[in-house]
């Protein structure tokens, strides 16, 4: 008696006859209405809790009286409804969930989000229900012809009258549903003009504050912190932590870009985690999370898991990179090169500002001959003016007179001599000639009778 | 002020001193503001430490930015 034992499959051997009467439902029973179970079923016998089911160890006794059995005789014939409701208690307490393998066929997603399909066998067919609330974790609907397993608890549909497996997991051969997700997401973000390489925005090249959503206790918080501390240490790292992984992942990611979207100081944002299984990358492939981020008003790298995976985020994120580390590679600058562009800003400024400043004082240069050379011409013009005016005293001046052989005689006080009545013998008077004076004595004075009569001269002698 | 924005406004002050005719007090003062510019570029540059952050929000929607310490 192994059908209930945790960790292992049932025991194929056991029959369900078997189960009815060796072991009626279980504690499942106490949670269905127990009244159903009771009018039909007589309660289940004591069991011996240490033991559990184990027969084999402690086997019961068989006490039902033929007569008590219900439906062992015309009398007590069961009711329909009591049949199919103990039939299913029965089912249910028998098998753990199992996993099943088949072929999709009739699959129908009705109106109110449940999936109906069955799953075929060479000979035999199982009815298969996926509920919608129940169905978190089936990436896709599968389509017809699909080779699957599914993951479900074997139970009684009491309306139908059928066996069926209320499935709630489903993975299909070569990947084929979750990449069918991906293809129904991608397509729908499509339709919306998500995924246009047209919206990919530019990275800011000095980013001064970096935001990580990301797991606190990931791998990918450290490996970006480590990369940006060997780069540039002058960034900020922020992070906005979030679960990146199960249930609540799609909505703690979609909160956390929300996060950032508002805070608004982030130059930057990288969204990602380290490598994983499939399922456990799967919130980056929600398209809630794909929206978010294709809204997020700051430019955006995705970094999910290693190299080969590719999520729904990568699409849409203006850079796709293959680790977090390679995304904060992308995302800040190495601070030696920045220095060395610095340097070479200020060295292009200096340059600049000194040529403004030697082309300024060429020109003062330039100027200041202008105005020298001015002045020289002014100078010059004066100097031949002068000239000139010189030259024309020159003429009229009594020196002149002196060139053509003429003598002033001067008296020894200064004054010139121009007449002989000035004069008396033995005066001493100054002959001036053109190149010097004569000192002279007066020997005797001749007055002219005629001022025009020759001869009519002081003589003097030198 | 930040390092991006300062590396364009020295980028822009280069080109103007480059490519226009500008009297020399306005270049003077462009190299002046392109030097305060340079300073600030720099003091960007010195830390050599990186600090690692956790945003935080109150109820009251504000942010807070802390140090995140293992």
């Amino acid at each position: 008696m192994t059908a209930r034992r945790r960790g292992g499959p049932p025991s194929p051997s056991l029959g369900a006859l078997e189960l009815f009467a060796a072991e009626p439902p279980p504690a499942r029973a106490e949670s269905r209405p127990a009244s159903r179970a009771a009018r039909a079923v007589p309660p289940p016998p004591p069991r011996n809790a240490q033991n559990g089911g184990d027969v084999a160890e402690a086997p019961r006794r068989a006490v039902y009286v033929e007569e008590a059995v219900p439906g062992a005789t015309p009398g007590s014939a069961v009711s329909v409804m009591a049949l199919t409701a103990t039939a299913r208690d029965v089912l249910e307490g028998a098998f753990m969930p199992l996993w099943v393998r088949g072929e999709v066929s009739d699959f129908k997603a009705h109106r109110n989000g449940h999936w109906y399909f069955s799953l075929r066998g060479e000979d035999a067919q199982l009815k298969c229900v996926a509920w919608s609330r129940e169905r978190r974790r089936i990436p896709a609907p599968p389509d017809d012809g699909m080779q699957i397993v599914a993951l479900g608890r074997l139970t009684v549909y009491p309306a139908r009258g059928e066996m069926q497996l209320s499935v709630t997991r489903m993975e299909a051969e070569g990947d084929g549903l979750w990449r069918k997700a991906l293809e129904l997401t991608r397509a729908r973000l499509q339709a919306d003009g998500l995924l246009d390489p047209a919206r990919k925005r530019m990275l800011p090249r000095y980013p001064r504050r970096v935001a990580v959503i990301t797991s606190r206790d990931g791998a990918a918080l450290r490996d970006i912190f480590a990369v940006v501390q060997r780069r540039c240490p002058s960034v900020e790292v922020v992070l906005v932590p979030a679960a990146v992984q199960g249930d609540s992942a799609p909505e703690s990611l979609c909160f956390a870009l929300d996060q950032v979207a508002r805070w608004g100081d982030a130059d930057l944002v990288i969204i990602g985690r380290g490598g994983g299984a499939r399922e456990d990358l799967w919130a980056f492939n929600d398209e809630r999370v794909a929206r978010a981020l294709a809204t997020c008003p700051v430019p955006t790298i995705s970094a999910v898991g290693h190299e080969i995976d590719m999520s729904i985020c990568d699409l849409v994120a203006d850079l796709r990179a293959p680790t977090p580390s390679a995304a904060a590679e992308a995302a800040v600058p190495v601070q030696s090169e920045l220095r060395e562009r610095l340097r070479m800003s200020a060295a292009t400024l200096s340059a600049l500002a000194s040529e403004r400043v030697a082309r300024a004082r060429t020109s003062a240069a330039d100027l200041a001959r202008d105005i020298a050379r001015g002045a020289v011409r002014r100078v010059e013009r004066r100097r031949l003016e002068l000239e000139s005016s010189a030259a024309r005293l020159h003429a009229l001046s009594p020196l002149a007179t002196l060139d053509r052989g003429y003598a002033i005689v001067r008296t020894d006080d200064g004054g010139t001599v121009r007449s002989v009545a000035s004069l008396r013998a033995g005066a001493q008077v100054e002959v001036v000639l053109r190149d010097g004076t004569a000192a002279a004595t007066v020997e005797r004075v001749v007055p002219n009778e005629q001022l025009t009569a020759p001869g009519n001269t002081a003589e003097a002698t030198a | 002020m930040t390092f991006e924005s300062s590396m364009e406004r020295l980028e822009a002050i280069a080109s103007r001193l480059e490519d226009e005719e500008l009297d020399l007090d306005t270049a003077l003062a462009l190299f002046e503001e392109g030097v305060a510019e340079l300073r600030a570029a720099s003091a960007f540059l010195t830390q050599a430490e990186a600090r690692l952050k956790q945003l935080n929000e109150a109820a009251d929607g504000l942010f807070r930015v802390d140090d995140l310490r293992d």
